[in-house]
């Protein structure tokens, strides 16, 4: 426990703030809502999916290149139509959309951790590793994000794994630029001197003292993130240098259907994109919410 | 003025070094570069005489002095797939790549700064309003998918323009271009269109904060008291100061530009670097990849090095922070 003089006080909870500021606004209420609904859709798509895409018992290949709204010879019917090889997109992209969300979150939750971590330490320590860190993220932010991460997968090759390293190259720069930014100004204030003061550890005065007064800017900023990950990952699977096949993100249906498209079979490529566009704008109206709504300059 | 050049010519050439380090420990110290740099259906004899020549028998930091060595003779290995030398290769294609760049830099220019403008000028007006919504799209839009929009609705649903290639090459002034003709023109406009979009919405937003900005200042009330007509304030005055921040941004933007081309080239299949860098990784062909990341991350840095230099005459206070 710690003293609670040592709490910062007369502040609500972050997330009490945060949800209240979504709240507070219609569209990012309706799209708070959107996001949640897909987020479900998403997790539990091996349950209420219409057919699990990926395993060829279940696809009929007679039912291939079905327009929207067709009914297939066994009776199956496809809302969102069918795509080559006859699989039902609506499935396929309930699937898509599980590989696509859980490359965002985990590039996220890395890139938060990394971040904040060198982020803090940058300001907490000064001197030369603040100097140290700033330079790195100056380095990283001068270069455009889709060059590093062409840069990294091109030297590591395709797969999961290796996409999301490659984002959270790109992507921890953000955090501990924003991190460090607010845990300057936090680091000055008294109770970081009573911690020290109280002879904390470095690693407790950080994490327990500095790290939860440093929370809002990263909890706006993995919101973006996770969006602009996810964006980021489409780009780099639609150029064929993301994820493999064996494992088709939103980005690689677009990738797939756009060889049709060509032929006019529009939908096998537009439906996966559509969803893609509401995802990630939904995650920016959110997230712009709730900067907000934290933000304390615009507080009254 | 002469030793911030310097300095900025010292941090130039570190991110360089730096680079080529990255690039070097990726392809050469990691895995088995014998596999990646011959062919897989090579004799053990040829083996031998690969790892000999290509000095992997030595020490590593030799290996990387090497490798810088031969990058500085302008020797990047040879091509698996065309048999030609990577340089080389890059060289031929870079020129559709910057054609179609610079072509997108002017549209961004020449859509962007009316619309901030307009939008400006006017501020929570409808037109604002919607430029600004409209700009948010033009952000969060990835532009892949705007490519493919411009595609499904261009070429396929209305037939106007062509989707892919770079139509029938012509000459102006010794330069092979697409604009020469209006079968490459027509080529042109959805590509260039697509890698302008996101700089026009940036555009847009810098000019429209910029106007709002400058508006309320002093000497713009003084070029109104002095009688001048509002389109002489708007053109002149306020204009040219606001274009210092943006020609910057387009400076810088132009190296990201030449990046994100690599996208527009695919759905377009533009014959430019874009789509060679792509078509090599995954043929894996490691030589052209080394080629194109240093050939890009190096013009990268001396665009970034010129436009810093350029600014700071422009600006002295950018001179003046530097030098503290």
């Amino acid at each position: 426990m710690k003293p609670a003089f040592l709490k910062n006080p007369g502040r609500e909870t972050t997330f009490g703030q945060a949800l209240q500021g979504v709240l507070d606004s219609r569209p990012a209420t309706v799209a708070a809502i959107a996001l949640l609904a897909l987020v479900l859709a998403a997790v539990l798509a091996p349950w209420i999916a219409p057919q699990n895409p990926y395993d060829l018992a279940s696809i009929t290949i007679l039912d291939g290149r079905m327009p929207p709204g067709s009914t297939g010879i066994y009776g199956d019917y496809y809302i969102l139509g069918t795509d080559v090889q006859g699989r039902d997109m609506l499935s396929a992209m309930m699937y898509g959309l599980r590989t696509s969300l859980s490359v965002g979150v985990l590039t996220g939750l890395f890139a938060m951790s990394v971040g904040t971590t060198l982020g803090l330490c940058a300001a907490y320590f000064g001197g030369r590793v603040d100097t140290l860190v700033m330079r790195l993220v100056d380095l990283m932010l001068g270069f455009p994000a889709i060059l590093v991460a062409l840069m990294m997968l091109a030297v590591l090759g395709q797969g999961l794994d290796k996409v999301i390293l490659a984002l959270v190259a790109v992507q921890w720069a953000y955090f501990a630029r924003a991190v460090r930014a607010t845990a300057v100004v936090e680091r000055r204030k008294e109770y970081m001197e009573a911690a020290l003061c109280l002879g904390l550890s470095h690693r407790r005065a950080l994490f327990s003292q500095l790290l939860p007064n440093c929370v809002p800017p990263v909890i706006v900023l993995a919101m973006i993130q996770i969006a602009n990950a996810i964006a980021a990952e489409a780009t780099l699977s639609f150029l064929g240098i993301g994820l493999p096949v064996t494992q088709p993100s939103l980005g690689l249906l677009i990738a797939n259907g756009y060889q049709q498209m060509l032929a006019g079979l529009y939908w096998i490529s537009v439906f996966p994109g559509v969803l893609l566009l509401i995802v990630v704008f939904a995650m920016n109206i959110v997230g712009d919410r709730i900067r907000d709504a934290l933000n304390p300059r615009l507080q009254k | 003025m002469t030793s911030f050049i310097i300095r900025r010519l010292c941090q130039s050439i570190v991110i360089l070094i730096l680079t080529s380090l990255i690039v070097f420990a990726g392809v050469y110290a990691i895995g088995d570069p014998i596999q990646i740099l011959i062919p897989a259906d090579a004799t053990q004899a040829e083996i031998a005489q690969a790892v000999h020549s290509l000095g992997l028998d030595q020490p590593l930091y030799r290996q990387y002095l090497q490798f810088v060595s031969h990058t500085l003779h302008g020797d990047l290995g040879t091509s698996f797939v065309f048999n030609q030398p990577a340089i080389q290769l890059i060289l031929q294609r870079l020129p559709a790549t910057l054609e179609l760049v610079c072509i997108a830099v002017v549209l961004a220019l020449i859509i962007g700064l009316p619309l901030g403008l307009a939008a400006g000028l006017r501020p929570d007006s409808a037109l604002d309003r919607g430029i600004m919504t409209g700009s948010i799209l033009g952000f969060s839009l990835p532009s892949f998918w705007q490519g493919i929009m411009l595609v499904l609705i261009f070429s396929v649903t209305l037939g106007w323009l062509p989707s892919s290639g770079r139509g029938t090459l012509g000459t102006i002034l010794g330069i092979h271009t697409s604009l020469a003709t209006w079968d490459g023109i027509r080529h042109l406009i959805l590509p260039a269109l697509n890698l302008a979009l996101f700089k026009i919405a940036l555009i847009t937003r810098l000019t429209r904060s910029g106007v709002r900005e400058t508006m309320p200042l002093d000497y713009v009330k003084f070029a109104r008291a002095k009688g001048l007509r509002e389109s002489r304030v708007v053109y002149v005055h306020v204009l040219k100061n606001i274009l210092i921040p943006i020609v910057t941004v387009v400076g810088m933007e132009f190296g990201s530009m030449i990046a994100f081309a690599t996208v527009t080239e695919t759905i377009f299949a533009w014959p430019g670097v874009g789509k060679l860098i792509i078509d090599s990784i995954m043929k894996l062909d490691r030589p052209v990849v080394v080629a194109y990341l240093l050939i890009v991350v190096t013009m990268f840095i001396l665009l970034n090095l010129l436009v810093d230099i350029v600014y700071s005459f422009l600006d002295p206070r950018v001179r003046l922070g530097a030098a503290e």
